[in-house]
């Protein structure tokens, strides 16, 4: 009996064993033995390359170590930081100023960096705005937002901000089709087709980095969606992924479906060069603004302008065609020779890869299949190089390593492809965790990729991290590729949704110029206050400037009277410091908007109202030395029309002595 | 009698000396190196002939801490002597040459040792005044504490260690005292054995 029961016991055991083996291999096993070796950087040893990931929704951008997957800094760019004040001091308010006024959040989707020969040169990334449409530059010697361009008669400005090979234009494509701003808006949604526009933005980006409009084409109304510049050879051409050519106006899921092929769209941009240098473009009135951060004055400016050059792809011809794409196309890839452009249909169960040659020769034998809109379609056999049979589910972004290999993500299946570009042949598959959307090789879009790593950059986190909640961690993976086989070497959490990013070697960012801190002396800020000599409250009327110094470990004045109800106070804070890494903060009491974080030599404004009588503290909230905690001050509100001479003091104005 | 003439090549041998002598008047003669945990690149008081260098505005800032006094150029007269000295001493290196006695030569080293013993006693000095007279009010009070750096070498001083060496001008000008030993060891035929 005693015996029997031991047997089923074994019995069931053995079978739930064989059961548990039987079930797939779970995440965890995907890490084979020395991953944790090639991830690891030592404490104190620096990462091999900087990672600039996409916020998505939280509109900064996040600045990321390879392969630590550290996370070193997170730099706001189209939405509002209390933290360092941008958005809420005085000099940097004008950088969110759009012709829809202060828009303090925005959508980022994708980074792109300078190239200059095709290769990336660590001067600067530049960031989308989504929402209202918008391309940001942001300088590598500071890591801060240097300059802002609201992009007209577009909505959703998604396939953006894609580079040209010596950075001469940044691109932006419209995901809305919308009126164009020059004509009625205020028609009925379902006259899509006659009354929606898409334009394409063409900026140009001058030595400087500053940004300009330098033209707009109008295309027909439907969604673009990514793009990439040409490159070598293809260089001059510009490659644009479009759905919803059924151009609905509802339900999309459905109606923006139902096409068997989509199109890339290919711009012929030196073209449209030589048309507005031929008088071609139009002059349209419109308006969008321009902010720009002065590195001297510390102070951003926004201007509005009022006009843009726009092409019209229905009348010149040879400016766009079309080339058929299975199926509602999303990434849209070129490889580093500029030979090979990847469509993905991300609703496509192929990937199609076309050949620019092919292209050309289509173009100029004219094997065309009709038009669309009054765009030449380029016939769909004829533009082919062809296409990567059963590579997975729902093929999203293509990205290549410099020996001839492109991986592409799955959003569907949940993996990265690895597939050789001459012979279509897929070479290997991992799965990612979960949902991929896009993914970054280090100089992965340039002529010169670094090929070491690939980071997968996921939606969906379900079991992989500590549950926060309804919503998870979202996430990003690295993989060694320096290999003939991917292998996961890392999991690492991200900030808002990560979409595209870039990556380059950390030499090429460190030695480029980055700046330790502001040279006081170069100063030229309308309100800066080089010394404590010079510091001062001054009134007039019912503004008061105060021309406030900080430095280890105190304000000058730390003893301000004479404020009254009604006033507004603007501090004006000049942090004396010359020294790196010696940034000081400053909060006040009540303060409605945020504190400030001044970097060494630089002066930033916070305005303040006080909203009632009495002592108002303000102290420094950034640690800087072992006095820190005594870096403060009182400010005293006194009713308005009281008789309290305006008094501002710092180490004389102690107690008279009977007080004592 | 040996002749008191000094060689050719004693003389061209001065005439470097000369240019030690002027060269040294244009790059830091002395260095005061700063290291900190917080600091890991380093600080460094560099002093020329005739004024402070470095990162003085950093490390100034920092002995507010310790209520040490500021250092400001204009308050050591030294800057307004040395070039000065300097200068005369390459242009008594080219009278040399013309003088042409070795006995000038052997007077301008003793007078040089003198100058060097003065400078360093008076570098002491002014290092006992800066790391002894503390602003009684500091913030940072250690029992006992001094914060005189060494004159030569190595001191550890609170969370900074110190080291005081020669720059380039200290070396140059360790470069012309060499020179002249050896011409005055040269002349007077100090290692040839007595006849």
């Amino acid at each position: 009996m005693k015996n029997k029961f031991v047997k089923a016991i074994f019995t069931i055991a053995m079978g739930s064993a064989l059961l548990i083996s039987c079930k797939p291999k779970n995440s965890g096993d995907a890490v084979s033995g020395d991953a944790a070796q090639k991830a690891y950087v030592a404490p104190g040893k620096y990462d091999e390359f900087y990672n600039f990931v996409s916020g998505g929704f939280s509109g900064q951008l996040s600045v990321y170590g390879l392969p630590s997957g550290r996370l070193f800094r997170v730099i706001p760019v189209f939405s509002v930081d209390p933290e360092k004040g941008y958005g809420y001091n005085e000099e940097t308010k004008p950088m969110l100023n759009t012709s829809h006024g202060f828009v303090p959040w925005d959508d980022l989707h994708h980074t792109e960096m300078s190239q200059t020969n095709g290769e990336v040169d660590g001067r600067w990334v530049f960031g989308n705005a989504n929402n209202t449409p918008r391309i940001a530059r942001i300088d590598l010697k500071t890591f801060t937002t240097k300059e802002i361009i609201e992009l007209p008669n577009s909505a959703g400005n998604h396939s953006s901000p894609f580079i040209t090979e010596n950075t001469e234009y940044v691109v932006a494509g419209t995901r809305f089709s919308v009126p164009a701003d020059n004509s009625n808006g205020d028609v009925p949604i379902n006259t899509y087709k006659k009354n929606f526009k898409g334009h394409l933005s063409f900026v140009k980006v001058g030595k400087e980095g500053q940004m300009d409009i330098a033209f707009q084409i109008q295309c027909p109304g439907v969604n673009f969606d990514l793009s990439h510049a040409g490159k070598g050879k293809s260089h001059g051409w510009f490659f644009f992924s479009c759905y919803n050519t059924e151009q609905a106006n509802t339900l999309l899921e459905v109606n923006a479906s139902q096409k068997d092929k989509d199109f890339i769209m290919a711009v012929n941009w030196k073209k449209a060069e030589e048309y507005i240098k031929a008088g071609k473009g139009k002059l349209t009135p419109t308006k969008y603004a321009h902010n720009v951060y002065n590195e001297s004055t510390h102070t951003a400016t926004s201007e509005i302008k009022t006009q843009v050059l726009i092409l019209d792809s229905k009348e010149l011809k040879d400016i766009c065609y079309m080339i058929p794409c299975p199926k509602s196309p999303h990434g849209c890839d070129v490889d580093p020779t500029g030979e090979y452009i990847v469509g993905s249909g991300k609703l496509a169960a192929l990937i199609p890869v076309f050949s620019f040659d092919k292209l050309q020769n289509a173009i100029k034998n004219k094997q065309f299949e009709g038009e669309y809109d009054g765009i030449p379609v380029v016939k769909y056999e004829a533009a082919l190089h062809g296409e990567v049979q059963k590579p997975g589910l729902g093929p999203l972004h293509t990205e290549f390593d410099g020996k001839g290999n492109a991986y592409t993500t799955f959003f569907v299946s949940s993996e990265v492809v690895k597939w050789d570009i001459k012979s279509l042949k897929v070479l290997d598959r991992v799965p990612t965790y979960y949902s991929v959307g896009h993914l970054c090789i280090p100089g992965g879009d340039s002529k010169k990729p670094f090929g070491k790593y690939l980071i997968a950059y996921n939606k969906i986190t379900k079991d992989r991290y500590l549950p926060t909640g309804p919503e998870l961690a979202q996430s990003a993976q690295i993989f060694d590729i320096s290999g003939d086989k991917m292998q996961l070497i890392l999991d690492f959490p991200t900030i808002g949704e990560p979409h595209y990013a870039q990556a380059a070697p950390a030499d090429l960012i460190r030695n480029n110029g980055q700046l330790k801190f502001y040279k006081l002396d170069d100063n030229k800020h309308p309100f800066v206050t080089k010394g404590e000599k010079e510091t001062k409250v001054v009134r007039n009327g019912k503004r008061v400037d105060v021309y406030m110094t900080c430095i280890r470990s105190h304000f000058s004045p730390d003893n301000i009277e004479g404020i009254k109800m009604g006033d507004e106070v603007y501090f004006h804070i000049t942090n004396l410091e010359q020294d790196w890494d010696v940034p000081h903060g400053f909060a006040i009491k009540g303060a409605s908007t945020a504190e400030l974080l001044i970097m060494p030599g630089e002066t930033s404004t916070l305005k303040w109202s006080p909203d009632r009588v009495g002592m108002f503290p303000f102290y420094c909230t950034d640690f800087c030395s072992a006095l820190h905690q005594e870096m403060q001050g009182y400010l005293r509100v006194s009713p308005a029309g009281s008789n309290v001479p305006l008094t501002y003091s710092l180490g004389t104005n102690l107690p008279a002595p009977d007080q004592k | 009698m040996k002749t008191q003439k000094i060689t050719l090549l004693s003389k061209a041998l001065l005439l470097m000396v000369a240019a030690l002598f002027a060269g040294s008047l244009f790059v830091p003669m002395w260095r005061i190196e700063l290291e900190a945990p917080q600091y890991p690149e380093g600080l460094v008081l560099q002093l020329f002939a005739n004024k402070i260098g470095g990162d003085v505005d950093i490390i100034n800032g920092l002995n507010h801490y310790i209520g040490m006094s500021t250092l400001h150029t204009e308050n050591f007269p030294e800057f307004k002597v040395l070039p000065v000295v300097f200068g005369l001493f390459a242009l008594v290196s080219l009278l040399l040459i013309f003088i042409n006695k070795r006995k000038g030569v052997k007077i301008f080293l003793f007078t040089y040792i003198g100058f060097i013993l003065l400078a360093a006693a008076d570098f002491y000095r002014w290092n006992y005044e800066y790391g002894h007279n503390l602003d009684p009010n500091a913030a940072i009070k250690v029992p006992g504490m001094a914060y005189q750096p060494p004159l030569l070498g190595y001191k550890q001083l609170l969370n900074f260690g110190a080291y005081s060496i020669p720059d380039t001008g200290g070396w140059l000008m360790t470069g012309a005292a060499v020179l002249l030993l050896f011409i005055v060891v040269k002349e007077y035929n100090l290692l040839k054995k007595k006849q």
